[in-house]
C-alpha cells in the first residue's frame, strides 16, 4: 500500500478512535459523579460504567492503531498531525458534554489547525528505516 | 493537584512515546494487514521490552488521567496534558535522529501555542 495513503488512513483511524473514547469516558465518568482518587475500587467500578467501559476499547483500537503508524512515520509527524484530535475534542466537548468553549479555545483550536495542516505537508518519514536502506541498496 | 497531575501525565508520555518508536521501528513496518498476521505482530510485540514497558507508562498516564478528568474539565485536561509535545519533538530530534525541519518546527510551534491558549 501506498506510504501516504496508509498514513492517512491509520491517521484518521487515530484520531477518530482517541476523540470518541476521551469523550465516551468523559461522559461516564461525569455521570458516575464526583472526582476519583480515594480507592482502587472505585476506579474498578467507574470502569464497569458502560461509557467508560466503550471509551477504553475504543483507546486500545487507538493504541494498537498508533502502534502501526509509528512502525513506518517518524514521532515527530504523527504527534502534530494527530493533534487536530485536540479540536475534535474541543468540539465534542462543546455539543455532547456542554462544556464551555471560549474565544481563547477557539483560537488555540485555529493555530493547532495550522500546524496539524503545516506538518502533514512534509515527509512521512525521515529516519532510515531497514525496508529503505533494502530499496536503496537494491536500487545500487 | 491538577497540574501535578498534568506533569505526572507529561513525563509519562515522553517516555511512553519515545519508547514505543524505538520499540515499533525495531520490530519494523507493518505492511501485512491480514489478521493471522496481525495476530502474529501482536504476539511479538508483547515480547517487545520497549514495547512492554511503553504500555506500562501508558497505563501510568491513562490512570492519572482518569482522575484528571474526574475534577477538570475535558477541554482543559486534554490540551494541558499535550505540553509533552514540544519535548517529544526534541526527544524526536535528537534521541529518535529525525530529521526536524523548519516546517515541521514551526507546525510543532504552532500546535504548542495553541495548545496553551486552549488550556489558559
Amino acid at each position: 500500500m501506498d506510504l501516504r495513503l496508509k498514513t492517512r488512513l491509520f491517521t484518521t483511524i487515530v484520531v477518530l478512535a482517541n476523540v470518541l473514547g476521551n469523550s465516551l469516558m468523559s461522559y461516564g465518568v461525569r455521570r458516575h459523579g464526583g472526582a476519583l482518587g480515594s480507592s482502587v475500587f472505585e476506579y474498578l467500578q467507574v470502569m464497569f460504567n458502560p461509557y467508560v467501559a466503550a471509551g477504553i476499547c475504543l483507546l486500545i483500537v487507538w493504541m494498537l492503531a498508533r502502534m502501526a503508524l509509528l512502525s513506518w512515520a517518524d514521532l515527530s509527524y504523527v504527534l502534530p498531525v494527530t493533534s487536530i484530535g485536540y479540536v475534535l475534542t474541543a468540539v465534542m466537548g462543546r455539543v455532547f458534554l456542554g462544556e464551555q468553549v471560549s474565544a481563547r479555545r477557539w483560537l488555540g483550536t485555529v493555530l493547532i489547525m495550522a500546524g496539524t495542516a503545516l506538518v502533514g505537508s512534509t515527509a512521512v518519514r525521515t529516519h532510515a528505516s531497514p525496508a529503505r536502506v533494502n530499496l536503496v541498496e537494491t536500487a545500487g | 493537584m491538577k497540574w501535578i497531575l498534568v506533569g505526572v501525565i507529561v513525563t509519562a508520555t515522553v517516555l511512553c512515546d519515545a519508547l514505543q518508536t524505538v520499540g515499533m521501528r525495531r520490530h519494523g513496518e507493518i505492511q501485512d494487514f491480514r489478521p493471522g498476521a496481525l495476530g502474529r505482530a501482536c504476539a511479538a510485540l508483547a515480547r517487545n521490552g520497549y514495547v512492554i514497558v511503553a504500555v506500562a507508562l501508558m497505563a501510568v498516564s491513562f490512570f492519572t488521567f482518569l482522575t484528571l478528568i474526574s475534577l477538570a474539565d475535558l477541554s482543559f485536561a486534554v490540551p494541558a496534558t499535550a505540553a509533552s509535545f514540544v519535548i517529544e519533538t526534541f526527544v524526536a530530534k535528537y534521541f529518535l535522529k529525525e530529521q526536524v525541519a523548519w516546517r515541521r518546527w514551526t507546525g510543532a510551534a504552532l500546535v504548542a501555542c495553541g495548545v496553551a491558549l486552549l488550556a489558559l
